[in-house]
């Protein structure tokens, strides 16, 4: 049998039931959200009711580990964007000694469990007396958001050709000019993208922040909680659903708008295989 | 030079010169582009680590509970004690099945999608690997606690197919068995499979995407069956891809804390030694000691991936 050919059965078969492992267990949480048993993970649901999003949507507490999760995770972003893009741009532009160890430096927060990273955060914070909140949580999130602003910036610059910025300084504009109007514009989308992600990523970790949150409670903290002593299994569900959604968002916009940027990039390289033609 | 507009003059050539200079000193420029991400990570991440090793070479009296500060290796040793080398060796153990199994579950999907999908089915693959790489991990563990309880839905499809005395005869197992699945080392297995087998999944569809299709081509000219193409063509310019992703699966099961607390047997993980040292009980340096094997494991791990070039395919 030929390599080249058609996929063999097995690993058509392979390939989709390892997709269906990833993403059947997520769905079960939105059959559960709407399920009337409430002191149980009892499958069948004996039945069926809305009336625990009306529960979810009177608790002043779910609503406030939410306004503390997009809090943590707008500012935690914000940072990422800045130091992401300034690194990626340093690192696109030269070569230099220590480049590896910068580029490692960036990936090792995420790379590193992260229960180093919070424990690391902890002691440091406990050694220089920084008392616990919400700017601790946002100091620890912003550390390994960086690195995934910085991805999507990297791979854009490497993307965007030096000769667009000699044009740009041929036409006498300034560095400052040529950032404004030729850079920006370019690197837009993938800093749209790699903030969208940085956010959902802040949005749902746990494990950073149960070492620098102190008192509060961030919405992941707030389930972790529930997972642990299990006291309102209904509302629970209903968060989780509404979690799901709500990371959904930002990744699939992530996904379009740098999908976009590649299908660009493969219709000018087949504008200018035309014309070569 | 021309004055940018709206600006006045002065200040325009000022910004001009300045970017003068940043052209004739590249240098320079990258170093202040360097300037404030380096000083962040430097300052919190690296300070912040370099804190907890310098906690993990204190030691706690044992009388008075009190942090002593001075220089010692008697922490390092007490990671030796048997009942400390145990928690070690589990969550290595623990870390090799879930690396490897995510590589056998990822190749598959990875191969179809790099190789065998196009257009609407590429793309569909490409979210369905990435889709759960972001999602929420509580949400993950969440389903699975849905999953595995015992009046759960894995309990009903056993007893629906008159398979219970299959189940029951696996968790009678020793060692990976018992009493239900929420609470032996099959479902802390397949809970840390779950959450860490996307990050596998694209470094491999990577790795295998910059294989081009006439080197498949030429593995059939040549008479090379599916498999002995598989064997010694794929497989090897897969590699690095594995390498890669085994990095992230192999350090998050050896620091994870949140998925053998939730889901498995009272028998603890590294992750859940250090946080519990550091918590209740207060021996900052013995968690400290703790926290820094993954980064032994990981740096000797690294150091071999690296030979192997599995950088070049994250």
């Amino acid at each position: 049998m030929r390599f080249d050919s058609k996929p063999s059965l097995l690993l058509k078969a392979s390939a989709v039931a390892g997709l269906m492992f990833l993403h059947l267990p997520v769905l079960l949480i939105f059959l559960y959200a709407f399920t009337t048993e409430d002191k149980s993970y009892e499958f069948p649901p004996p039945g069926y009711t809305v009336k625990w999003f009306a529960a979810t949507w009177n608790r002043p507490d779910v609503w406030q580990a939410l306004g503390l999760s997009l809090k943590v995770a707008a500012a935690s972003t914000a940072i990422a964007i800045i130091l992401g893009t300034l690194c990626a741009g340093a690192m696109s532009r030269a070569r230099f000694f220590g480049r590896e160890t910068i580029s490692l430096l960036v990936i090792l927060p995420i790379a590193l469990p992260g229960i180093i990273t919070g424990i690391s955060l902890r002691s440091a914070f406990n050694i220089a007396e920084i008392p616990f909140s919400t700017l601790t949580i946002i100091l620890g999130h912003a550390t390994f958001c960086i690195v995934v602003v910085y991805n999507n910036a990297i791979a854009r610059f490497r993307r965007i050709s030096s000769s667009l910025f000699e044009a740009s300084a041929d036409l006498g504009a300034s560095g400052f000019q040529t950032f404004r109007h030729v850079l920006l514009p370019n690197l837009g989308t993938a800093l749209l993208a790699g903030g969208m992600l940085a956010f959902a990523l802040s949005f749902d970790e746990v494990i950073v922040t149960t070492f620098t949150a102190g008192q509060q409670q961030t919405l992941p903290i707030w389930m972790l909680e529930e997972l642990v002593r299990p006291r309102q299994r209904p509302v629970t569900n209903v968060v989780a659903m509404v979690v799901v959604l709500v990371t959904l968002l930002p990744i699939l916009g992530a996904y379009y708008l740098t999908r976009d940027g590649e299908r660009e990039d493969a219709d000018d390289g087949r504008k200018s295989g035309n014309r070569n033609a | 030079m021309k004055a940018a507009p709206g600006l006045p003059a002065a200040q325009a050539s000022a910004l001009a010169r300045l970017s003068d200079a940043f052209w004739r000193h590249p240098r320079i420029f990258v170093a202040l582009l360097l300037l404030l991400p380096l000083s962040w990570l430097g300052v919190v991440y690296i300070g912040s680590l370099s804190a907890l090793l310098l906690q993990s070479f204190f030691s706690i009296d044992e009388f008075s509970g009190l942090v002593q500060y001075e220089f010692t290796l008697k922490t390092y040793r007490e990671l030796l004690t048997p009942s400390n080398f145990d928690i070690i060796l589990r969550t290595f153990l623990m870390a090799c099945a879930v690396t490897v199994a995510a590589s056998i579950i990822a190749f598959p999907i990875a191969l179809f999608a790099a190789k065998y999908a196009r257009g609407r089915l590429k793309a569909l693959f490409y979210l369905g690997a990435m889709l759960p790489l972001w999602s929420s991990y509580l949400v993950k563990i969440y389903a699975w606690k849905l999953i595995l309880a015992k009046e759960g839905i894995i309990n009903w499809v056993v007893e629906a197919l008159g398979l219970k005395f299959l189940l029951e005869l696996i968790l009678s197992t020793p060692v990976i068995g018992g009493n239900s699945l929420s609470v032996s080392y099959i479902g802390t297995f397949i809970v840390l499979l779950y959450v860490w087998l996307p990050f596998m999944i694209l470094p491999v569809q990577a790795a295998l995407e910059r294989v081009p299709r006439n080197v498949l081509e030429a593995t059939a000219d040549l008479g090379a069956s599916r498999g002995q193409a598989l064997r010694h063509v794929v497989l090897p310019l897969a590699l690095p891809g594995i390498v890669a992703g085994s990095i992230f699966t192999f350090s998050l099961t050896l620091g994870d804390y949140i998925v053998p607390q939730i889901i498995g047997s009272s028998r603890r993980f590294i992750g859940q030694a250090v946080y519990a040292h550091q918590g209740t009980a207060g021996n900052i340096p013995l968690a400290a000691a703790f926290a820094v094997v993954p980064i032994l494991i990981m740096a000797v791990y690294l150091w071999l991936a690296k030979r192997r070039g599995a950088f070049d395919a994250l």
